[in-house]
């Protein structure tokens, strides 16, 4: 281009069959899936070692979203089988509805396919990149195809698949196709072949494990990883969690591209009734006030609207004053539940939870959780611990990115007897746990890894943190009042026999009465000062913590340094 | 036993028993300050209005409870050795008893002072003694003390310390005077009472000249008035003309001070007049001056204030609203700009016989 527009610019007629043309051979559509393959960080797919939990935690996701829907207990296995150098597979299967023959190739082998882009409704998975990602990273780094067996029922066939991605026309490429037996009565198994390196630590796949299993109690897990042996995650409750409600969009949350794509694909008559069905809190005093706002009359059809009038209506939507979307189709964790995983993975001396109220962010309903363990093993000259989770989905990268760091450190530690300097990450033996539930997660990329950072959100987390930090410096508090109460027990106790002593000195009293004057003496400057409150850490106090839980992927030193190599290898 | 000895043993007789019976122990002394003190018009000088502090044992007060125990058992302990202690060295001792031990001197000093309180009597009866001097003594005057170790009758006359003087003691309680002396000119400082000495000023007007060195010793105090009261004689007090020469030296000689009001019965001279420096002096002599400093200002403004003894004289609160007005200060030394010995041969002479001078 800038080459045309410079010949141009010094007058001489350009030669039809040079320059542009000669472009115009070399551009051609790209697909989806090329783009991806060379922009594989996009996913979450940058080094050997994060490829390994992203594809574990894509089909993790899915299994727990297709369980969650089909209001199924989950029961997932993982297994990671080393296969040789940098090579690894990795099988996992459910117990969940499974899925219908025809779906099972595009579910799989093509991108962007998916229920859920179109749903505004609380769960995992949101655009239908994930798992067709992973299967398509494996094919690229080992050539195999990914292996599927899914069922439906008891009666009904289990379908194999071995497929992979034709990735210039992003469509399935079905190298398999049979039917077996499964002696499973519903379920799903995903069997990829990739290059990958495992390790243990933070950002790991156990890591992955473990805060899945912290943020589900619902849910048993069976990991058998690499090395070591089987792990086994019984569920915590039985209750399953209340299903989370499919919303209508809101008009506050609609982009100029998705309205076109709405308004395109509706089945109203009239844009006014398009409004209405189409969204959620548009009533008919509320369309046609939009309508009116966006100068656009109310009988249009759907098809006649073109850019220009949508560009119209979003202006119209803004300028009218709606109600807020339904809240209750959120389903958050609640405080107990965070608590109590919190409990299972750190053993403190001290916790607390809040679960707030919904709130909405660009029409999009939400809920922030935080829960916070202080003390115990934690350790106290180091940074926080931040566990985060969105749609009870652990995020394990990017923390600096997302909006619950910002939360974090714009938050006054201080306040709570925290150490912090500046507007920097607090100090302490501190763990927070931070869980956003939405229709729709806002994240950074599509790697879902960091939340964006809205103002809303931004506010909640914050309220959140605030609540949670009050509890923690009531409690640091009285932590402090009960050292200080000791202090000045043990200072009485000084200054005790030196006043027997003295009495002794004056008026000789016999050693018994001295022994006798110092008891009573404790009586009076002691007993009548109450019982110390017991404050403190009892390793053994907290009953929900599993140590061998909390164990799992923590590095040892060995493994450590493995781990500072494969980041060397991954820039 | 002596009556201390006694008051001792009763403290911690009441206490053993309160605290053998799980009963409240308490100790009660007066609150030694200003605000607890009126000045006595009929006899002149500072006494306790009254208001007591009681300290309950309590773990605030525990370690104060445990110090002035051990306070009172040393005290006990030189009583009966019939020996004395500086209050320098009873902080020291206290450096033998653990964490009870005080840490600075000031401290030491404060429980001595409140057990002074408590029992109504002063340190030199507890066996303990200031570590202060005491004052130097030159003139018209024979001291009656008794030998330290044979305790004999000796006689110190104090016309024939040359250049010298006599030291007065800590303890005064038993010396005697004998006296021809018409009066007692009490000086604020070391300097002119060495000027004073030299010249024999206490020969030519037939007096007692003592040096205080500052804010006098309670010793210098109890040594002043019991001459004074022996002899029968006048006490005129010579100071600086600046607030503290005034109220802090001057009204503690004549009136007590409030940190040691249950003995300033004993320790401070009523019939003592004023013959320092006034602003009316500076004026009168064109005295040479220095500008008051702010902590001067302050005193006299509190002196106002708060101070019994001046809120009941008329003439001190007009002088001290004068020195506030004019601003200034004069040393006794200022004298020295109308010749160096201008001090014996013109300003006492002229302040003895004009009495409208003085202030009271």
């Amino acid at each position: 281009m800038t080459k045309t527009t410079l010949n141009s610019f010094y007058g001489k007629a350009p030669n039809k069959n040079t320059t542009a043309h000669e472009l115009a051979k070399g551009q051609r559509e790209i697909s989806i899936a090329e783009f991806f393959e060379k922009n594989r960080h996009l996913l979450g797919f940058d080094n050997k070692r994060k490829a390994l939990m992203t594809t574990i935690k894509e089909a993790v996701d899915n299994a727990l979203d297709a369980c969650e829907e089909a209001d199924i207990l989950p029961e997932i296995s993982v297994e990671i089988i080393e296969m040789g150098t940098d090579k690894f597979r990795v099988i996992i299967e459910d117990n969940g509805p499974g899925i219908v023959k025809k779906q099972i190739p595009k579910i799989f082998a093509k991108l962007l396919y998916g229920s859920k882009f179109y749903k505004l409704k609380m769960q995992r998975g949101q655009q239908g990149i994930g798992i067709s990602a992973a299967v398509m990273y494996g094919q690229l780094t080992t050539g195999k195809p990914a292996r599927i067996l899914s069922k439906i029922g008891l009666s009904e066939p289990a379908h194999y698949y071995e497929l992979k991605i034709d990735t210039a026309k992003n469509s399935p490429d079905i190298l398999k196709d049979e039917v077996r037996d499964w002696d499973k009565e519903h379920g799903t198994k995903v069997e990829i072949d990739l290059e990958a390196s495992y390790n243990k630590g933070n950002q790991s796949v156990d890591e992955y494990i473990r805060e899945t299993a912290i943020i589900n109690p619902h849910v048993t897990l069976i990991y058998s990883p690499p090395k070591g042996d089987q792990i086994m995650l019984v569920r915590a409750t039985e209750e399953k969690p209340r299903q989370p409600r499919e919303i209508k969009p809101h008009p506050y949350g609609v982009e100029l591209g998705m309205l076109i794509k709405m308004v395109q694909n509706t089945k109203a008559k009239s844009i006014k009734s398009f409004l209405k069905e189409d969204f959620s809190r548009v009533g008919d005093k509320s369309a046609e006030e939009i309508l009116e706002n966006s100068k656009i009359l109310s009988k249009t059809k759907p098809k006649d609207v073109n850019r220009d009038m949508a560009e119209k209506l979003m202006e119209g939507i803004k300028k009218t004053k709606l109600m807020m979307p339904p809240t209750d189709c959120i389903v958050p964790l609640g405080a107990d539940m965070l608590e109590k995983g919190l409990k299972k993975e750190i053993n403190a001396e001290y916790y607390t939870s809040v679960s707030r109220p919904p709130s909405v962010y660009r029409g999009n309903p939400f809920a922030i959780e935080v829960a916070i363990a202080y003390g115990g093993d934690q350790p106290a000259d180091k940074q926080i611990n931040v566990m985060r989770f969105a749609n009870k989905v652990p995020l394990l990268y990017q923390q600096g990115a997302c909006a619950t760091n910002q939360a974090i450190i714009d938050t006054n530690w201080k306040g709570y007897g925290i150490q912090q300097t500046g507007k920097n990450m607090p100090v302490g033996p501190i763990t927070v746990v931070i869980h956003i539930a939405s229709v729709w997660v806002p994240f950074t990329s599509e790697a879902k890894e960091a939340i964006a950072h809205y103002n809303e959100i931004i506010k909640e987390m914050k309220l959140a943190i605030q609540e949670t930090g009050r509890n923690l410096a009531k409690y640091v508090n009285k932590k402090k009042k009960v050292k200080d109460e000791l202090k000045k027990r043990s200072y009485i106790e000084t200054y005790i026999p030196h006043i027997a002593e003295a009495i002794k000195e004056i008026i000789g009293i016999s050693a018994t009465e001295e022994e006798i004057i110092k008891e009573n003496l404790k009586y009076l400057l002691e007993d009548t000062r109450g019982k110390v409150a017991e404050v403190g850490f009892d390793p053994t106090k907290n009953e929900e913590f599993d140590a061998d839980f909390a164990s799992i992927g923590k590095e040892k030193k060995s493994e450590d340094e493995n781990s500072e190599e494969d980041k060397g290898e991954s820039k | 036993m002596s009556e201390t000895l006694k008051k001792i043993k009763k403290t911690a007789t009441d206490l053993f028993r309160s605290i053998k019976l799980k009963e409240k122990a308490e100790m009660e002394s007066p609150v030694r300050s200003l605000n607890n003190v009126i000045y006595n018009k009929k006899d002149g000088f500072f006494e306790l209005k009254g208001n007591m502090k009681k300290r309950t044992l309590s773990a605030n007060t525990v370690k104060t409870f445990a110090q002035t125990l051990k306070m009172m058992a040393l005290s006990k302990d030189l009583i009966n050795a019939k020996d004395i202690a500086t209050k320098r060295e009873a902080y020291y001792v206290s450096k033998n008893w653990g964490e009870a031990r005080f840490k600075e001197q000031p401290e030491s000093d404060a429980v001595m002072d409140d057990i002074e309180a408590t029992f109504s009597c002063n340190r030199e009866q507890l066996g303990f003694i200031a570590d202060e001097h005491g004052g130097s003594v030159a003139g018209e005057l024979t001291v009656i003390d008794k030998d330290t170790t044979s305790g004999k009758e000796i006689k110190i006359d104090c016309t024939k310390f040359g250049s010298g003087s006599y030291s007065v003691p800590s303890d005064v309680e038993h010396l005697k005077f004998q006296t021809k002396a018409k009066f007692i000119l009490a000086i604020e400082t070391q300097g002119m009472f060495e000027r004073l000495n030299k010249h024999q000023y206490w020969k030519k007007s037939n007096s007692i000249i003592v040096s205080m060195s500052g804010v006098p010793s309670r010793s210098c105090r109890r040594f002043i008035r019991k001459m004074s009261d022996e002899a029968k004689i006048p006490v005129y007090v010579f100071t600086d003309g600046d607030p503290y020469g005034m109220m802090n030296i001057y009204r503690t000689l004549k009136v007590g001070s409030g940190n040691a009001a249950h003995i300033n019965e004993y320790f401070c001279v009523p019939s003592a007049k004023f013959l320092g420096i006034t602003p009316q002096d500076i004026a009168q002599y064109k005295l040479p001056t220095h500008p008051l400093k702010e902590v001067d200002i302050k005193r006299a403004k509190d002196a106002l204030k708060n101070d019994p003894f001046v809120q009941d004289h008329k003439e001190w609160q007009k002088a001290l609203k004068d020195m506030i007005k004019g601003k200034v200060r004069a040393e006794q030394q200022a004298l020295a700009k109308h010749g160096l010995n201008f001090v014996i041969s013109n300003y006492l002479p002229e302040k003895m016989k004009n009495e409208k001078s003085w202030l009271p």
